[in-house]
């Protein structure tokens, strides 16, 4: 089959691979018709993630039709077109017992504190991806969803990661209704918090980047108001400013380990990997959120240190709420709000790239070239 | 203000606010918000076991030693191999997660194998190509100019092509000043 392989920083390459084949009874192997880039996959890409393994196939983002399965598999059938979360998870450990399948425990021997995540190093578990033409699914009892007739492919993509960590984020904010919320971040995963807010009640929606396409995107796909931080001097004055001094009630991080707008912070993290992360958003949230606020974190961060600002939250009494998106659970009531009309999480599709164009796609996502949002990956030409 | 005790009035009503926003309040009752308490043990999963059947294990699997037993299902992409892999399997047996050590040892393990399996590559009928592999030919047809423009982050990009190239610099001066020595 042909495959995205990482070949080191900033390199990746198709390659032809061995089709995945069943390794355990619960297992499917799934042909991808469709899969995606996330943001999250430039941490990879740039070397960023620890034990990322020459020949990793990445790509966690993939919906695809059932190619076989094993011999304990009861909830699917070969042909049926599935959605696959980005979580691989057990259904019965502690944890996924409490519903936190992002956090399971059966599926990741090369760590405790994170749970299985397909194509994305060994840290989650050494599974590859859905960046290729084939890929085995894990407990397919358990994740994957059959596709409803009604719901396109590329909203049914964007249900397997990004719409779902987004409404998961705002979930996780605590908003009530009249909540001021800012959303640092107009990428994928900030534009679905960002709209997300507005389900929940909130009063009013800001939106924070430095990129002046996605915050028209912001404006448009999520009705926000926006604010370019390269416009300011300081952009945790402006949201003290925009808020009559107060800072708003709820903070959601939608940026991670590679944000800009601090040139120490960004160059010690993101180039030189010695932070887990460059916590400028996550600093700024801190500092943005008003006294006695919470924060949500969906920004993604390597395993190691970070230089966070805790003093200013434990003095503010904040609540920092964050986690891995438990993605299956949100998708009954996403489901809903699509149908309902609420939602077109396709909106945001930018690009759909042949995989094996697949290199230019990073470098694209990665320089943020020709108004990119979202990349779909094309496995094989329809 | 905050110096009060009366919060800022919004610019929108309730009513206009959803006469506006598609959706605007449908999730406003937390019941309604699908993790909504985050803890909850009432939800179907499509489980049906107790504890999962164990895959088996085709090489000794390295471990986080934080896990007191193999987990039963276990991703076998890439399994350990080389310089690389021995360093990773002493970070795995010997350091847990709580410390940087381990972490460290991981991200030197990823340098060395990323730059021997480079070398390696040269003895393959496909050798490693820089111009390709990092998709650099796509600049010119995707704006790149107009897509830079006003950006602050432009400006940690220059440091890209030394992050890759980089190495490969040091690693050339090294040989030379060693064959220098050599020669002398």
């Amino acid at each position: 089959m042909r495959a995205m392989v990482y070949r080191g920083p900033y390199k990746v390459r198709v390659e032809e691979k061995d089709v995945p084949r069943i390794e355990h009874p619960n297992d499917a192997i799934v042909k991808v018709v469709r899969a995606a880039i996330c943001g999250s996959d430039l941490h990879l890409y740039h070397g960023m993630m620890p034990d990322t393994r020459i020949g990793h196939t990445f790509g966690h983002e993939f919906i695809g039709v059932v190619e076989q399965v094993g011999s304990s598999v009861q909830n699917l059938q070969v042909g049926d077109r599935v959605m696959v979360p980005f979580n691989i998870y057990c259904g019965t450990c502690f944890f996924c017992a409490r519903g936190l399948y992002s956090n399971c425990h059966n599926v990741n021997p090369n760590a405790t504190a994170v749970g299985g995540i397909y194509g994305y190093s060994h840290t989650t578990g050494g599974y590859d991806g859905g960046q290729a033409q084939y890929v085995r699914v894990p407990f397919a009892d358990v994740g994957p969803q059959k596709i409803p007739d009604w719901l396109d492919d590329e909203d049914a993509l964007l249900m397997t990661d990004a719409l779902s960590t987004g409404y998961f984020g705002a979930q996780l904010a605590d908003i009530r209704e009249g909540d001021t919320v800012a959303v640092l971040g107009a990428g994928p995963v900030g534009l679905f918090a960002a709209r997300s807010a507005w389900l929940m009640g909130a009063g009013r929606v800001v939106v924070i980047d430095q990129l002046d396409y996605r915050l028209e995107k912001a404006k448009e796909f999520a009705y926000a108001e926006t604010r370019n931080y390269a416009e300011y001097d300081d952009i945790v004055v402006e949201m003290k400013y925009a808020t009559d001094g107060l800072g708003f009630d709820r903070v959601i991080e939608a940026v991670g380990a590679e944000a800009d707008g601090n040139l120490i912070q960004h160059v010690t993290a993101a180039k030189l990997k010695l932070q887990g992360g460059s916590p400028v958003a996550l600093n700024w949230a801190i500092d943005g959120v008003r006294k006695g606020g919470t924060v949500s974190v969906m920004g993604a961060y390597g395993p190691i240190f970070s230089a966070v600002k805790f003093g200013d939250a434990m003095n503010k009494g904040l609540t920092l709420r964050m986690n891995q998106a438990p993605v299956a659970r949100q998708w009954p009531r996403l489901l809903e709000h699509i149908r309902n009309g609420y939602l077109k999480p396709s909106d945001i599709v930018t690009h759909r790239i042949p995989l094996e164009h697949i290199a230019e796609g990073y470098h694209m996502m990665s320089s943020k070239l020709d108004g990119m949002i979202k990349p779909v990956i094309i496995p094989d030409e329809d | 203000m905050p110096y009060r005790a009366e919060k800022p009035p919004l610019a929108e009503t309730p009513e206009q606010l959803r006469a506006r926003i598609p959706g605007w309040g449908a999730d406003l009752d937390p019941a309604d918000r699908p993790s909504y308490p985050r803890e909850r043990t009432d939800l179907p999963t499509g489980a049906h076991w107790d504890f999962p059947e164990r895959q088996p294990e085709p090489y000794p699997r390295e471990r986080s030693i934080e896990h007191t037993q193999l987990p039963p299902v276990f991703g076998t992409a890439q399994p350990l191999q080389g310089a690389a892999g021995a360093i990773r399997r002493y970070a795995y047996d010997r350091f847990s997660e709580g410390r940087a050590a381990h972490w460290l040892l991981l991200i030197a393990a990823d340098r060395v194998e990323s730059t021997t399996e480079h070398l390696k590559s040269f003895a393959t009928t496909r050798p490693d190509n820089p111009i390709t592999e990092t998709g650099i030919l796509s600049e010119p047809r995707r704006h790149p100019i107009a897509s830079r423009r006003g950006r602050v982050d432009v400006r940690h990009q220059v440091l890209d092509p030394l992050i890759v190239a980089g190495p490969w610099i040091a690693g050339g001066l090294a040989a030379v000043a060693v064959l220098r020595r050599v020669l002398r």
